[in-house]
């Protein structure tokens, strides 16, 4: 089977569908979860970040082989998870109904 | 119960009389021929910032500005000499937009030795002279000098370029910003060249947004979930106060502290903030780089121990945010009718040296989707509401000074403008 992770956070690797490059495609993931599936993905993730950092931070980070960049970018999802369910406990931001807000430049990292 | 000392008059609005202390009308924001006057009087007439210089950072590396808040596009560019130039957005031939991409309303970027007109093929060189006419013989006495791209009084304040659409104005950005922007001049704006750039489509006046996010008096109440229960019930008896405010001329600014970064009992924020120190306040330690330390003169200006955020609100449309953590935040509001505007909300880092750095700002950038989400959906319920004239008149508190100050700085311009006379700088003292 293919993977996409480091062997390292093979654990993390039934979340692979998280490795998402940029913040829309994570953005509407999120939105397209259940809470329950983001819950999920938090409780395996969120304790294994530090790790995830350690890891990362001994590669340059602009010439990151490819499943480390899998690795922030699920990095990046764990983030944006964060608030609905440490905070929202909702996929969406509360009373923001129809609103929504593009993010037009990220980084390319 | 004040925290912080206020000015001799009793409070920062009496401080500025001429701001009066009378509930303010929000007709400015609803009425559609408001909005007219104020693209001629304001949008045509001020300063706008358009962008920064990092976007343009080599010779013909340009890019586009819908302005349709007064009516045309511009495109900008960095000529052969290094300068940074503006144009109307329009060939001199019949009128077609110049540059474009599939999408004719959409703006566009990119690098390019001239600039070619789609239509039949007009060409303009990086400083707007026309260069080439596809069959040029068939024309009539045309002589190429004559037909250049229209110019656009253009300068550069600390790497913001700025445009300004009157051909006779005569106030340079510097004088425009006067001394609140003399005061921040120096920040290593420059050295934030990672950049996050958000925008929404949002149902409200211009100004109410930037109501929304000139006063941090809603802060404990809209946002009150972003907190611990224990935390935010705390926050709201607290309520909040400003270190100092100040006007100057069009502009205001709100200078506030900031416990955040890093919070005083760790048990204030969300368990991911804790564990890569950063939130809303951005990353809780100083990048290293000069700049910082002493900063500015004009950031800080109670020299409070406490200081998080300078928050500046520059006529008409712009404001900067700059964080006692070493980044900094523009807000641009493009109207597009007198209820509807285009919001743009830019993040500036120093570029990250790692990937615990990168995820840093990531979380400052996502954090900060999730407040301007609540505070954006906020604004179509009040403008709805006042459309609505059951209440026209509405009290404003001293911490709402900006506020104030922002709408009669409108109607201002506008009815400068209506009595011909030249809407120049508005002296209000300090």
């Amino acid at each position: 089977m293919t993977t996409l992770l480091p062997a390292e956070f093979a654990d993390l690797e039934p979340f692979s569908a998280w490795c998402l490059a940029t913040e829309a495609e994570r953005y509407a993931k999120r939105l397209s979860s259940s809470m329950e599936e983001m819950q999920t993905f938090y409780d395996v993730a969120f304790p294994r970040l530090e790790a995830a950092l350690a890891y990362l931070d001994a590669l340059e980070l602009d010439s990151l082989p490819p499943h480390a960049a899998h690795l922030l970018w699920l990095c990046y999802s764990l983030v944006n998870v964060s608030f609905p369910v440490e905070v929202w406990r909702q996929p969406r931001v509360p009373d923001s109904g129809a609103a929504s807000m593009d993010a037009i430049i990220e980084p390319a990292v | 119960m004040a925290h912080f000392p206020k000015p001799d008059e009793g409070s920062w609005t009496e401080h500025y009389p001429q701001l009066g202390t009378a509930p303010v009308d929000y007709e400015d924001s609803i009425s559609p021929e408001f909005y007219e006057l104020e693209r001629e009087a304001i949008f045509a007439k001020t300063w706008l910032n358009v962008g920064r210089v990092e976007q343009i950072p080599r010779t013909g590396s340009y890019f586009t500005r819908e302005l349709e808040c007064a009516h045309t596009s511009v495109v900008v560019v960095r000529d052969r000499d290094g300068g940074v130039r503006a144009f109307h957005n329009i060939c001199r031939h019949r009128g077609n937009k110049l540059v474009w991409n599939d999408f004719p309303r959409e703006e566009t970027s990119g690098t390019c030795r001239q600039f070619t007109c789609k239509y039949h093929g007009w060409r303009y060189d990086l400083d707007g002279a026309l260069t080439f006419v596809q069959q040029e013989g068939e024309f009539f006495d045309l002589d190429k000098d004559d037909y250049g791209l229209v110019p656009v009084q253009t300068e550069v304040w600390e790497g913001f370029i700025f445009v300004n659409l009157d051909p006779d104005n005569t106030t340079s950005v510097r004088d425009y910003l006067g001394g609140l922007g003399a005061g921040i001049e120096g920040y290593p704006f420059g050295e934030m060249t990672q950049v996050y750039k958000y925008r929404a489509q949002v149902g409200s006046n211009w100004k109410l947004f930037i109501d929304a996010f000139a006063e941090f008096y809603h802060a404990p109440v809209l946002h009150a979930k972003q907190a611990t229960d224990e935390e935010s019930r705390k926050l709201q008896g607290y309520g909040f106060e400003a270190l100092s405010y100040a006007l100057d001329g069009p502009h205001g600014m709100v200078s506030s502290w900031g416990g955040m970064a890093p919070p005083k009992d760790l048990n204030m924020v969300k368990p991911i903030e804790r564990v890569l120190r950063s939130g809303l306040f951005g990353p809780w330690d100083r990048p290293e780089i000069d700049g910082l330390d002493p900063l500015p003169e004009g950031l800080n200006p109670a020299r409070s121990p406490a200081w998080g955020i300078d928050t500046y609100v520059l006529f008409p449309n712009f404001m900067l945010l700059v964080w006692a953590p070493g980044w900094y935040l523009t807000y641009h509001y493009w109207p597009t009718a007198h209820n509807s505007h285009i919001f743009e909300g830019s993040l500036y880092f120093v570029p990250p040296r790692n990937a615990t750095e990168r995820l840093r700002q990531e979380l400052a950038a996502v954090t900060f989707k999730e407040y301007a989400l609540q505070d954006g959906n906020t604004l179509e319920a009040t403008q709805s509401m006042i459309e609505s004239r059951a209440v026209t008149e509405f009290p404003l508190g001293d911490q709402e000074i900006l506020l104030r100050h922002l709408h009669q700085t409108a109607r201002r311009y506008v009815t400068d403008h209506d009595r011909n006379e030249i809407p120049v700088q508005i002296s209000v003292g300090s």
